[in-house]
């Protein structure tokens, strides 16, 4: 039976660590991730794992120390932010394209400069390319779930990628919520045992990691990660739907709020997800038929689903809480693909974006309320809108 | 190089999952410039043999002789000649005396293109 605690983003995430037992942890302290390792590293200091805890210098080094152990067979967890994931770049690459299946907690926080240690996703977007695939959570609750699914997804011998759970700094990270925790034979029982088909230290079937790779064969490797990638889409359907029958909790790509008869639709992800959710039933009250669609997988992007579930609306805005500088119309990163998403999918419904909360900026039910007002009109018009920068001052 | 294969054929994450193939890459393509024997003696002290980074300082175990240069895989790098105390006793020699002729060191270094000039091949 599973156990309710008020926890953390962190603790809660912490916990699924403690319970996943991992081998290796490589991780150097960053807000708003550090009370993450600082609690685990309690749990390893207690005796609660068996991890070999590896405290580096840097991100970069801590990356790099998790790519050396994947390697070695070993399955393997990190957590990081902001500027600390920015230091890992380089690896953050050779991870994925090496395809080792670390697990990674990003706790998303704004990237310097000005130096600032709140919450936006100009991290995690800034990884989008690398070949992670990118969870997001709306609470402590879905960051612990994910982070127990990462390590199945990850390391399905369909997909073998690297696999990063976010939630919001600050506003999840050290957010007291209701946790339900599983048992910890659960936990174990649902993740199994890492079987690495090639382990460095299998010492009978030597091999080379990461090596010289030119013109005649670095772009097939790269077209295998494609392949890693869309097999991805279908494990994590099939690990959510058994992870859903044993513990009760739901997860898919996407999750659809109020959305049977809404007009008008705002997409948003993380923690804005749960903000939504009282204005949509703010407006609903109203007798406003308006929903909300939370993004769960980022990577890979389920461009189907998205335009599946968004061709019936008559207007959609996305809430990006990052700026794609110099992109079209210098939107955020979520609007230009799914534009592009449902453009190519043939669904054509006005669509606005809206940036928001960067560097930790609050945003708040009234703001969002706002956007559905603004939607509802262009519903009216039928005519698409550029980005509007929400809650900045003039 | 053998046929080149799809991306379904090979190891992911371009893993080398067999042993000791680094023979079969022809790193000697690279090379610009040529190790070759001069006229000074060969000592065997196998400096050159220990410094080779690409192993391609051929040894005949049973005689205990340095006998070549594998030039399928050596690139040149000259690390041979550096190292070579005849060189450097033909070098110092070369200096007390106020002249210097490259023939009469142990190991020389030649560019490739000019190897018939110097008098080899």
């Amino acid at each position: 039976m599973s156990k309710l605690e008020a926890l953390t983003g962190n603790a809660a995430v912490a916990n699924a660590m403690r319970q996943i037992n991992p081998d290796v942890v490589a991780a150097y302290p960053i807000t708003p991730q550090t009370s993450t390792v600082q609690t685990f590293s309690e749990f390893v200091a207690d005796g609660l794992v068996d991890t070999e805890f590896v405290t580096v210098e840097s991100e970069h080094s801590a990356m790099s120390a998790c790519v050396g152990a994947s390697a070695a067979g070993a399955r393997v967890m990190t957590a990081t932010s902001a500027n600390g994931l920015a230091l890992m770049w380089e690896i953050v690459y050779i991870a994925a394209s090496n395809r080792c299946p670390i697990v990674m907690s990003l706790v998303n926080r704004a990237l310097s400069a000005p130096i600032n240690i709140h919450c936006d996703h100009s991290d995690v977007m800034g990884m989008r390319d690398s070949g992670w695939i990118i969870l997001m959570s709306e609470n402590g609750q879905e960051a612990y779930d994910s982070m127990v699914q990462a390590v199945r997804i990850g390391e399905h011998p369909d997909v073998l990628l690297p696999v990063a759970v976010c939630q919001d700094g600050f506003i999840t990270s050290h957010a007291l919520e209701r946790v339900e925790l599983l048992e910890d034979e659960e936990v174990q029982d649902f993740i199994g045992t890492y079987a690495p088909q090639w382990s460095l230290l299998d010492l009978d079937n030597p091999k080379t990691y990461g090596p010289l790779d030119f013109y005649d064969y670095y772009y097939e490797h790269k077209r295998q990660q494609v392949e890693a990638m869309e097999n991805a889409h279908g494990v994590i359907a099939e690990i959510a739907d058994e992870f859903g029958k044993k513990f009760g909790r739901s997860y898919g790509y996407l999750e659809e709020y109020r959305m049977d008869d809404a007009d008008v639709v705002v997409v948003a992800a993380n923690s804005t997800a749960g903000t939504a959710r009282t204005a949509v039933d703010d407006l609903r009250d109203e007798g406003l038929k308006v929903g909300l669609l939370k993004l769960r997988v980022f990577r890979p992007f389920p461009a189907k689903e998205l335009a599946e579930a968004l061709s019936s609306a008559e207007a959609i805005a996305v809430l990006d809480r990052s700026i794609s500088f110099g992109s079209m119309d210098n939107s955020g990163p979520l609007f230009t693909e799914l534009a592009a998403a449902l453009a190519l999918q043939g669904v054509n419904v006005p669509i606005a974006d809206y940036v928001y909360g960067l560097g930790g900026r609050d945003i708040a039910p009234g703001e969002i309320e706002r956007v559905y007002r603004e939607t509802l009109e262009m519903a009216e018009t039928g005519e698409s809108r550029g980005v509007t920068y929400l809650g900045v001052r003039e | 190089m053998s046929e080149l294969k799809g991306w379904k054929e090979i190891p992911i994450g371009g893993m080398i999952l067999d042993a000791g193939n680094s023979v079969e890459y022809d790193t000697g393509d690279w090379r610009a410039f040529r190790p070759v024997f001069g006229e000074a003696e060969c000592i065997n002290c196998f400096q050159c043999w220990l410094n080779c980074p690409d192993s391609s300082i051929l040894v005949d175990t049973e005689k205990e002789e340095m006998v070549g240069f594998d030039l399928k895989h050596c690139k040149g790098c000259g690390i041979c000649a550096s190292v070579c105390p005849v060189n450097a006793k033909v070098k110092k020699k070369a200096e007390d005396e106020l002249e210097k002729d490259e023939a009469s060191l142990c190991i020389r270094i030649i560019e490739e293109g000019k190897l018939q000039e110097a008098g080899y091949e």
